[in-house]
């Protein structure tokens, strides 16, 4: 029944959005831009799916007795909470959705290196979601995200196969990702963007995609050794039949505690580019922040032990494991140092992108300084899987990589849809994420101090006005994740027309319109000046339109 | 796609339309090719770091195990596989020249190789359910206090050598696509990467076999 | 304009030597193994084994001659797995040491 005509487009309109309406040219694109949009949706469906799962923790942890759900369903709760959060929304989110869609035009290049294994990338996200979900709604799977043996090969009575063919599956999806990044980084660069003229989102995305190639297999290998011990019952990692746990534990962590630097790592480059941007001024040590990243992958290789102080491990691996955990923390702290000297006399405008900016900075500090208790061999055996330890990762995962996350997705909706979000809504669901977020997860801090250990169902009386706090809190932090969801499918229709450059912005992704062109770029562009150059005038010369 | 055709008409029917020239098409390919093979490092690497530290746990009952493997058979099927990468190497080497029928000859030595050498693989492993040595699933050891420890070396030699000949497998259908291009006369001096990055797969294949060898078939084997 | 990719080419004799030299270390490490060198068999097998995978890796794959980021690229993956070994061996080979005398 439609009566309206549609408006004959020019060539000058036609972008990577309207170029083609079928299913099939989105089921079957190859274009970086549209695969970006693929898991932009798939990647916010899991995000609710897993906040679904900590709505239901909340509700059971309101009240010290387990009146809600059992304490089996409780584990799959969190297990369930964890598994999705971590394999199918942080991992992936920012390289997925913003790297996929920046990083070709951010170094001047049509496409990604390999647009084909781009599209098999997000089918693999896909197919081990299904698995998961499938998991999941058969009766889910209670190990915990970590899928520990011997409960997990040996004891565990639920669906601990599929979901690890699950999350095995969506490896390799992130190590396609990684691939099709270096590749990309290394050969695509258009004339004049050096590697000293990288936006640090590409930096710090490349640090990730490291990461993701040198880690993730072991991951695989791990997966696939835990479900062949499932099988055949050999003991390899079950201490019962001559296996050792700890090995797992080692092979786990080897892959899995850098892969909180795959989740860390695209926030921090996200971050770089929204404090120059709206501080109007150069970044404080370029070099610096950009060989931080690099340190930060490369270090967080050696610290993986400090995940297992308080197992059998040798005391000589918990020492050196944890000296080098306090390694790691010097390239975090130079970035945090270096965004800040950047503020520092600034031209700061608060637009909600360096809200969450702000947002960001404050809380990944509270939650990397918290890491380094943890990281300390003495107190962290008094804390070692308490509610101090959630809490700490939630401030480094929620507090500062979701926060990038939508930070960096208002900061380029205008170019990903062109369209403007409502700016005060936008700011208003700011300030309810941030005061969600720390009514949450602060008093996880203290009650974790005193005592209250994680994954369990039900805790003693004394720690209950501060769990209620913390579920009050995440009501609010839910519904400040509602109010984006909302605005942002509004904004695709009834939203302000963005222009190329609506914050006036240095980079090459903002010389093109907003949305872009297919092939981003109709002639290759040349380019001749330094990132971040907002001290002096920025006139690029590139071609706009075809 | 009209946009299609253009280009094609501009970079020629080999580059894809966001290369520049078939020189970053190329290099792009390698380095994507290499990144995959770390992966692949790094994926083994997992289960040789089981075998060497469940060996250096357990080295009289990995040792004990060596009686029950036919090292004359694991060294002709290193040969069988060494001789296979040369024959791709020469694979290669004729592409790069556009010499179509040497391609084809090269290809069809490396997959009929390289199907030897599965075929000794599938012999071996009957002859490991004949004895009893498939952990899990069939299992009996005539020395009972090694039982526990020599099934974790059988089962890590069936994960690794499995894997291994997983990794053949898709290494001949990938033969065999090269070889349907070879025949149509798809490659030329000017443009083979194809065959040069699936030569590269087979030969880190080879490499991983020139590593399980000597771990799984020659330890204890001194009288 | 377009200038076309160019390979070196490697004369067959290299090839040729490379291979016989592979197939007589695969003699030499089989027949090492039969004679007892204790705790040194080992690294004979995996001397022979790393010799081995440098021939195919340099000839083979032709890792001579390749662009330094193809070198740095091969090297990452084998630093990164020297510290998958040397970090959990750590722990591993560690495990029964006692605490020093005197430190608590």
């Amino acid at each position: 029944m439609s009566t309206t005509v549609e408006r004959p487009r020019t060539q000058q309109e036609l972008n990577y959005l309207n170029i083609d309406y079928s299913w099939k040219s989105w089921l079957l694109t190859t274009d970086h831009k549209r695969i970006a949009i693929l898991y932009l949706v798939s990647i916010t469906a899991m995000f609710f799916v897993g906040g679904l799962f900590a709505t239901l923790i909340r509700l059971e942890l309101l009240t010290p007795r387990g009146d809600l759900v059992s304490d089996d369903t409780y584990n799959k709760f969190f297990t369930m909470h964890g598994i999705i959060m971590i394999f199918f929304f942080l991992i992936p989110s920012i390289p997925a959705v913003l790297g996929n869609f920046l990083i070709p035009i951010m170094v001047g290049a049509k496409d990604l290196a390999f647009p084909r294994i781009n599209l098999l990338s997000w089918y693999l996200y896909i197919v081990g979601a299904i698995f998961t979900l499938g998991a999941v709604v058969s009766g889910g799977v209670d190990t915990g995200w970590t899928f520990y043996p011997p409960f997990s090969s040996t004891y565990s009575n639920t669906y601990v196969m599929a979901t690890a063919l699950g999350v095995f599956i969506a490896g390799f999806s992130s190590i396609l990702t990684g691939l099709n990044f270096i590749a990309t980084i290394h050969k695509m660069r258009a004339p004049g963007m050096t590697w000293s003229r990288l936006p640090l989102f590409v930096w710090s995305n490349y640090a990730t995609s490291l990461i993701q190639i040198l880690g993730t297999p072991v991951l695989a290998i791990t997966l696939l050794l835990l479900a062949a011990e499932r099988i055949a019952h050999v003991g390899i990692f079950d201490p019962s039949i001559g296996g050792d746990p700890i090995l797992f534990q080692h092979l786990f962590w080897f892959y899995s505690h850098p892969a909180v630097y795959i989740m860390i790592l695209p926030g921090m480059g996200v971050i770089s580019e929204l404090v120059t941007a709206f501080s109007r001024k150069r970044i404080f040590g370029y070099g610096f922040v950009a060989f931080a990243s690099i340190a930060i992958a490369v270090i967080g290789f050696l610290v993986w032990g400090h995940h297992m102080f308080v197992t059998g491990q040798s005391l000589y691996a918990g020492m050196y494991f944890s000296l080098l955990s306090f390694a790691v923390a010097v390239p975090s702290a130079i970035k945090v140092f270096n965004w800040t000297a950047t503020m520092y006399r600034g031209s700061i405008s608060w637009d909600t992108p360096m809200l969450y900016a702000f947002g960001f900075i404050g809380l990944f500090t509270i939650g990397g300084l918290t890491g380094l208790f943890l990281a300390t061999l003495g107190l962290d055996v008094h804390v070692t899987d308490t509610y101090f330890v959630v809490a700490h990762f939630h401030y480094v995962m929620v507090g500062g990589m979701v926060m990038a996350y939508l930070g960096g997705l208002h900061f380029w909706w205008p170019k990903i849809s062109g369209r403007m979000y409502p700016e005060g809504w936008a700011k208003f669901a700011a300030l309810v994420v941030f005061a969600g977020f720390n009514l949450t997860f602060f008093p996880q801090f203290i009650v974790g101090y005193q005592g209250m250990p994680r994954r369990y169902h039900a805790y003693a009386p004394e720690f209950q006005v501060l769990n209620v706090l913390s579920s009050a809190g995440a009501s609010i932090l839910g519904l400040g994740y509602l109010i984006p969801l909302i605005y942002m499918l509004w904004s695709l229709k009834y939203g302000k027309r963005a222009s190329a450059n609506p914050w006036g912005a240095v980079g090459l992704e903002w010389t093109v319109p907003s949305p872009p062109p297919w092939d981003n770029f109709p002639q290759t562009p040349v380019v001749t000046w330094e990132a971040y150059q907002y001290h002096k005038p920025w006139q690029p010369e590139v071609e706009v339109g075809r | 796609m009209a946009v299609d055709t253009n280009l094609e008409e501009i970079h020629g029917p080999e580059l894809r339309h966001h290369f520049e020239t078939p020189d970053q098409q190329v290099e792009t390919s390698t380095i994507g090719m290499w990144t995959f093979l770390v992966t692949e490092i790094m994926f083994f690497s997992g289960m040789f770091a089981a075998y060497a530290i469940f060996r250096s746990l357990y080295h009289d009952a990995f040792a004990s195990t060596s009686k029950y493997m036919d090292v004359v058979v694991g060294a002709i099927n290193t040969a069988v596989l060494i001789c296979s990468s040369f024959t791709m190497v020469m694979a290669v080497r004729a592409a790069r020249l556009g010499m179509r029928n040497m391609i084809v000859l090269f290809l069809i030595l490396t997959m009929l190789l390289g199907l030897v050498f599965l075929g000794v693989k599938a012999y071996e492993y009957h002859h490991k359910w004949v004895e009893h040595l498939v952990p899990g699933f069939n299992f009996h050891y005539e020395e009972a206090k090694y039982e526990r420890h020599a099934a974790i070396f059988f089962f890590l030699y069936f994960m690794m050598t499995g894997m291994h000949a997983m990794h053949m497998v898709v290494g001949e259908g990938l033969l065999a696509t090269l070889l349907v291009m070879a025949w149509r006369g798809r490659f030329t001096a000017k443009w083979n990467t194809p065959v040069d990055m699936i030569g590269l797969y087979w030969h880190f294949v080879d490499i991983i076999w020139i590593f399980l060898f000597p771990l799984l078939y020659l330890i204890g084997q001194r009288a | 304009m377009n200038p076309e990719p160019h390979h070196h080419i490697t004369p067959v004799r290299t090839y040729v030597l490379v291979w016989i030299a592979l197939i007589i270390l695969t003699f030499v490490t089989t027949w090492v193994a039969e004679i007892d060198l204790g705790e040194w068999n080992i690294v004979v097998a995996m001397t022979i084994a790393v010799v081995k995978m440098s021939l195919v890796a340099a000839f083979f794959m032709h890792i001579k001659g390749a662009s330094a980021l193809t070198k740095l690229v091969c090297g990452a993956g084998l630093f990164w797995m020297a510290i998958l070994f040397a970090l959990t061996f750590g722990d591993y080979r560690s495990r029964a040491w006692l605490p020093l005398e005197g430190w608590w």
